[in-house]
């Protein structure tokens, strides 16, 4: 973090006045919207009597490990052993994002590229069901989940992941930038249709594709719903489900909040990762590239 | 494709266009088709969709787990907002009652979550569109190795959802004279006694709209972020060449045009997270409902009737109307930026 800050010292000086002005601003900008992130850091690391302080406080004044060794306790009592839930969830959410990218992404091509008939319903059933509000939906989906017979496995973790109408949306619009002569080019070179998607549509889309597989993780990690309606038995359930159970259920609200507050942490880190190493992608392969 | 300046919207159109001239089926050929009788009518579209057959095998996978998982979900849903359905009993049918309650007695809903979902939503939607575009727009003018960190800290309330919400806004916005905003206020001598921010029903649905527009930094943002940094250089190359001279111009004549698809998916999440905006209410204030209703949206209405009254059909049906009125707003955003390719 200290050598980035360092490097980028060394890039303003080559700035033009709007950027050194800009970065100012969003650096102001950027802090206050970073707030969260420096909570969860600190919050993770207060002692009881820091933790109820009202108003909270963002930064911690006596960091201790104590909220680590309650987290550690309240999983070794637990009775399935918390390496399996973590399996469960690094299981899933890898799965997932690999699922989600590339059953989108195969919707998208076609959706953009070719006008095959029903391609417009097809389309306008995934922007509807966007809009419709999730609450009433859950009981349908309990029965459909449970008709088609795959209750605690994990299937029923990952296909209802697998319909992510988001993605197909997004990849579609990027791809209807595609210019149709890249494609074309390839066609009368002899390439197989999925070879132009796979080896021509994807790499220039990568941009839509790392951002899709962004929200693919972040739905699968931070999931509880499967968990908590389709899995029956508590070696299926995942990470994130025995997190947020540590302070539902309880008759009071200040036990465990220590072990709660490292929870949140542990289930932030992943997504902070992802995110970086993936935006990363998005934003170096623009810089490269960009359609022509 | 040196025609993309001017007409970023029409690149849809032509690629379909573009496709169809290469299905080597002249127009009068179909023509032709559509006089013969409706058998042969039948014939030619299975002709047609088996001429499309690796279309539909790349689009099956994705349409499986969609029609299993959300399309039969939802149109159960849509069945449901004609019954009584308390979620135990069976359903019961009752027709329109649902909706005509709805649009004719249920004052909470006439009085309170109509209007507020109205007032939010205007504000929230659009302003979180131009915020989102705006801060898209200013951190691609920085210099590469800073975008990705001024990504990430313009999308972390979206990253930390739920965690961080409230908890970072409550010290600011506490109601005594310990709260931020009304120390600051009381020591600037704007204010004489403090506010109470989020439990006056006069300010909650202004304290709503302020963290919520902090927070509309999600996907739709992302996209845009990739959608302008994906507009060709040379573009702007040229346009300067050719005398453009601020960036506003820039902005209006080449980026936003270049980046048709990305601003019309950012509209659409832009008015989907919008009206399904609900927690954040009774998060800031701590109450359920909120005090006096005054932040009560209609994801509210709907929790309420699905969650705590176990009326399933009613709040069924609530899920409906929303669902018009958000097909209603995206309809005209979609007159603003669609093009014709896209139904």
């Amino acid at each position: 973090m200290l050598g980035s800050l360092w490097r980028r010292r060394g890039r303003l000086n080559r700035m033009d006045g709007f950027q050194k002005l800009l970065t100012l601003l969003l650096i102001v900008l950027g802090a206050f919207m970073l707030l969260p992130i420096v909570y969860i850091f600190n919050h993770a690391f207060k002692p009881y009597h820091e933790l109820f302080v009202y108003p909270p406080t963002f930064l911690v004044r006596e960091p201790s490990l104590q909220n680590v060794n309650e987290l550690l306790a309240v999983t070794s009592r637990s009775t399935v052993p918390m390496i399996r839930y973590l399996f469960n969830s690094v299981f899933v959410s890898g799965l997932a994002v690999v699922l989600v990218t590339g059953v989108s992404a195969l919707c998208a091509y076609p959706l953009s590229k070719h006008r095959f008939p029903g391609a417009g319903i097809v389309f306008a059933a995934i922007l509807l069901t966007l809009m419709f509000a999730p609450e009433v939906v859950q009981i349908p989906r309990y029965l459909v989940v449970s008709e088609l017979g795959i209750m605690n496995t994990y299937f029923a973790h990952l296909l209802p992941l697998m319909a992510m109408p988001i993605g197909v949306f997004l990849l579609k619009q990027f791809m209807d930038q595609v210019p149709d002569s890249l494609l074309e080019a390839a066609r009368i070179d002899g390439a197989s249709e999925f070879f132009v998607f796979w080896r021509i549509a994807v790499p220039v889309c990568m941009p839509a594709v790392a951002t899709v597989a962004i929200l693919a993780f972040q739905n699968a990690w931070g999931n509880v719903e499967t968990s908590a309606l389709f899995m029956l038995d508590d070696e299926m359930k995942s990470f994130s489900f025995f997190l947020s159970t540590l302070t539902n259920n309880l008759a009071n609200n200040v036990a465990m909040q220590g072990a709660a507050a490292v929870a949140a942490l542990i289930m932030f880190v992943p997504n902070l990762i992802v995110f970086v190493i993936l935006q990363g992608k998005v934003i170096a392969t623009m810089a490269h590239s960009g359609i022509k | 494709m040196s025609s993309k300046i001017g007409a970023g919207g029409v690149i849809v159109g032509k690629s379909k266009l573009g496709v169809q001239e290469t299905d080597s089926e002249t127009p009068s050929a179909g023509i032709g088709k559509r006089r013969a009788g409706a058998k042969s009518r039948v014939a030619a579209l299975a002709a047609e969709i088996w001429k499309y057959r690796l279309s539909y095998a790349f689009v099956t996978p994705f349409l499986l787990c969609f029609i299993a998982f959300i399309v039969v979900p939802v149109i159960a849903a849509v069945a449901l907002s004609f019954t009584y359905f308390n979620a135990i009993e069976r359903p019961r049918f009752i027709g329109w009652q649902n909706f005509q309650y709805l649009i004719s007695q249920d004052l909470l809903f006439l009085k309170y979550a109509l209007p507020n979902t109205f007032k939010f939503a205007v504000i929230v939607g659009p302003g979180g569109y131009i915020a989102a575009f705006l801060l898209a727009w200013l951190i691609s003018q920085l210099p590469g190795k800073l975008q990705k960190w001024f990504a990430l800290a313009m999308y972390t309330p979206s990253l930390t959802i739920g965690i961080a919400m409230s908890i970072v806004w409550l010290p600011m916005l506490t109601g005594d004279r310990i709260g931020y905003l009304n120390s600051i206020l009381l020591r600037l001598g704007w204010i004489e006694v403090p506010q109470l921010w989020v439990t006056d029903p006069d300010y909650l649905m202004n304290a709503m709209i302020g963290v919520t527009l902090w927070s509309s930094m999600g996907v739709g943002f992302l996209a845009m972020l990739a959608g302008i940094l994906n507009v060709n250089k040379d573009y702007y190359e040229a346009a300067r060449i050719d005398g453009m001279k601020s960036r506003l111009q820039e902005i209006w004549y080449i980026t936003i045009p270049s980046m048709k698809p990305q601003m019309l998916f950012g509209a659409v999440m832009a008015i989907v997270t919008t009206f399904k905006t609900g927690a954040i209410g009774v998060e800031l204030s701590g109450v359920n409902p909120t005090p006096a209703y005054s932040g009560h949206l209609i994801i509210n209405h709907i929790d309420d009737f699905g969650f705590i009254r176990f009326e399933m059909g009613y709040a069924a049906a609530i899920s409906v109307f929303l669902l018009i009125l958000m097909y209603v707003s995206n309809k005209l955003s979609w007159g603003l930026f669609g093009s014709k390719g896209d139904e």
